[in-house]
């Protein structure tokens, strides 16, 4: 269809004669929007111009129109109600009753224009915001900090009141739990962690080599690994792995209500689900650093024996002298703490989801990148306080 | 495409692995009637309406809509015929990440070639039409009640101006009330925009006050169409039971009284 057809006009002593045809329907919505426009612009031509004089009043003839809908009917509406802007009258002929009443329900609506405030974006507004935005964030810390002392204090009551009415607990809920954040993340914290060991020790040999150290590498691969990286790597793939199911389980519960419907139940939902979450995040994580250290000292030693050319029972007896019960138990002592911390992160993260899809996504990274971040931060204070008392 | 049914499935089969849940289902949607879909929970309403709307593989049978069928014409075509489609889910199905305006706006932007500021305008008109206030339009969906979200999920089935309106239950969860005004919405739009519509409900107000023509879905088929009056007739357990039995509300006298009226 020609554009001609949808809307055509001329000037007649001071009538503006617009026909009207074809499809005033949503497809043809863009076209018709331009043609009235222009139309419009049309009339408003000053006197003595070389265009045609102005009209003071039009007449449409929608004789021709085979389709009508909304959005012709709003064109229509928004024409009229532009005109009489300009104190202008339309008047509207060859219109059949049912369409009839779609334009007079297209008349009722949109009474007030929709006013958007306009964005703006003069520098000092952008500054400001720069500075909100920052403002925000340091104040949202502080909520931060607050809100995990408030978890970490309902928790302790909660766990209280366990340790009185033992029976209280959760049992079956927490051997699922540990089954599911412990038993089934054994075979990715084994990999991970003897990759991580075998690579440290490839490196060792390769740089060590230069200086004849070689056997400086066992004693590097032991110390790193049972004090600081067997605990990271393992807190840093929970977090990842159960840190963020844990969100999005209680995010999507709070999302449906359940979590609602628990608390009118008169169940304490930190009782029912958080709790067992932590304590099991907090058992699971010795046990999963204690597998993955061993993984990656044996990672170490079959590089040491296969690149390094070093005999395995070398390794184990330098391993001996290298190692002793402190690298070990400081490694584990970290390991419940930081177990602790993803749980509780994950937990708090995921009930402050709101209605939205997205919501639920962000509290998830969120989660995961605060999980990750208090990791490492408690890692250096341990160091710290380590280093202070001798360990 | 002369012809006045805007809708026609034959012999239509759907299912889950050995569950066949529609079972050589045959049904007309006449143009410009609403069309009330009634039967059991579990009868298959939902599966239908997937099903004809392709969201739900058939296992066999025809879907012909506009004269078309579904399965003899090509990507583009059927685009064309999803856009003269609205469709209203049971439970509003708003994207949750966008605003009430915006989720009326969606197919617009995708579909047509209008200004900002008439899509905005179409997008008020819309909410209003359908009984909200233009301030609405700046709501997420989570803010809304049960009632306006099924008018929100309403105005964005409306956008394009379809031709032809899919509803699955759109007054359950409504106290009675907002269900008649619902109802009463539905038939107005219906009349102004020259609507045909296959409406799934369990209500039997809905049903005796705007639809045209019933079916009902038994054992994976249709096993009765008609009229209100035809219902009333039938012999069919289910049928005699739920619209004769205790919770049908005097239906059956009122009709009857109505008639002595008329
Ligand atoms: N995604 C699905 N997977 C398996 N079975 C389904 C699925 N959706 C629906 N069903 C089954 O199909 C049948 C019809 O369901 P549905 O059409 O939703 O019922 P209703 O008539 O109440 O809308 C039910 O028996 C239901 O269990
Ligand atoms: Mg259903």
């Amino acid at each position: 269809m020609n554009k001609g057809a949808l809307l055509s006009g001329r000037f007649n002593e001071g009538t503006l004669e617009l026909v009207a045809g074809g499809s005033w329907t949503a497809v043809h919505a863009g076209e018709l929007e331009e043609l009235i426009d222009q139309w419009l612009a049309r009339t408003g031509a000053e006197n003595g111009e070389s265009g045609p004089s102005p009209a003071r009043q039009v007449r449409v003839d929608l004789g021709r129109v085979d389709e009508f809908d909304t959005y012709g009917a709003w064109l229509l509406e928004r024409l009229r109600r532009s005109l009489r802007a300009r104190e202008m009258e339309m008047h509207i002929t060859g219109l059949p009753g049912h369409e009839r009443e779609l334009l007079q329900t297209m008349h009722n609506v949109n009474q007030p224009m929709p006013t958007e405030g306009a964005p703006g974006h003069s520098p000092v507004r952008m500054i400001r915001n720069a500075m909100q935005t920052v403002g925000r964030a340091m104040s949202g810390i502080g909520a931060d900090l607050r809100s995990f002392n408030a978890m970490l204090g309902t928790l302790s009551a909660a766990f209280v009141r366990i340790l009185l009415q033992p029976r209280r607990f959760r049992l079956t809920s927490a051997v699922h739990q540990l089954d599911r954040v412990g038993w089934r993340a054994v075979p990715i914290i084994l990999l991970i962690t003897f990759l991580i060991g075998a690579i440290i020790a490839q490196q060792g040999f390769f740089h060590f080599r230069k200086f004849g150290a070689d056997i400086y590498v066992v004693d590097m691969v032991g110390i790193l690994v049972l004090r600081e990286l067997g605990v990271l790597l393992v807190a840093i793939m929970v977090a990842g792995r159960s840190g963020s199911a844990f969100t999005a389980e209680l995010g999507s519960m709070k999302m449906r209500e359940e979590i609602d419907a628990l608390k009118t139940m008169g169940f304490d939902p930190v009782e029912v689900l958080i709790l067992p979450r932590v304590l099991v995040l907090i058992v699971a994580l010795p046990m999963l650093t204690f597998l993955g250290s061993m993984a990656a000292l044996y990672g170490g030693g079959l590089v040491a024996w296969l690149y390094g050319g070093m005999d395995p029972d070398i390794y184990i007896e330098r391993l001996k002298e290298a190692i002793n019960l402190t690298h070990f138990k400081v490694g584990l002592i970290k390991a419940p703490f930081m177990g602790a911390v993803i749980g509780v992160l994950a937990c708090m993260e995921g009930l402050k989801v709101r209605g939205s899809a997205a919501s639920l996504g962000q509290q998830t990274t969120r989660s995961v990148v605060k999980s990750i971040f208090m990791v490492i931060v408690l890692d250096g204070l341990f160091a710290m306080f380590f280093a202070a008392i001798g360990m | 495409m002369s012809s006045n049914i805007i809708m026609r499935t034959r012999d239509l089969s759907a299912g889950f692995g050995d569950h066949l849940v529609l079972n050589g289902l045959s049904l007309d949607v006449r143009r410009g009637e609403i069309l009330g879909v009634v039967g059991g929970s579990g009868a298959g309403k939902s599966v239908l309406m997937r099903t004809i709307l392709g969201l739900l593989p058939k296992r066999s049978g025809h879907i012909e809509i506009f004269g078309e069928d579904l399965d003899e014409i090509d990507d583009e075509r059927h685009q064309t015929i999803e856009r003269r489609l609205g469709i209203m889910f049971q439970q509003g199905a708003l994207f949750s990440s966008l605003t009430v305006l915006q989720n009326i706006q969606f197919q617009m932007r995708e579909n047509l070639h209008i200004s900002q500021r008439l899509a905005d305008e179409m997008a008020v008109s819309k909410l209003e039409m359908v009984g909200l206030q233009a301030d609405d339009g700046a709501k997420q969906p989570s803010e809304l009640s049960g009632g306006m979200t099924k008018r929100v999920a309403l105005a964005r089935a409306l956008a394009l101006d379809p031709e032809f309106l899919f509803l699955d239950e759109p007054t359950s969860g409504l106290d009675p009330i907002s269900a008649g005004e619902f109802d009463d919405l539905i038939r107005t739009l219906q009349k102004t925009l020259g609507l045909s519509v296959f409406m799934i409900t369990h209500d039997l107000e809905s049903l005796y006050a705007i639809t045209d023509r019933i079916a009902v879905l038994a054992d994976g088929r249709v096993v009765l169409t008609g009229a209100l009056e035809d219902m009333l007739k039938s012999d069919h357990p289910w049928v005699k039971s739920y619209f004769q039995g205790k919770r049908s509300g005097g239906i059956a006298a009122r009709l009857e009284r109505q008639k002595q009226r008329s």
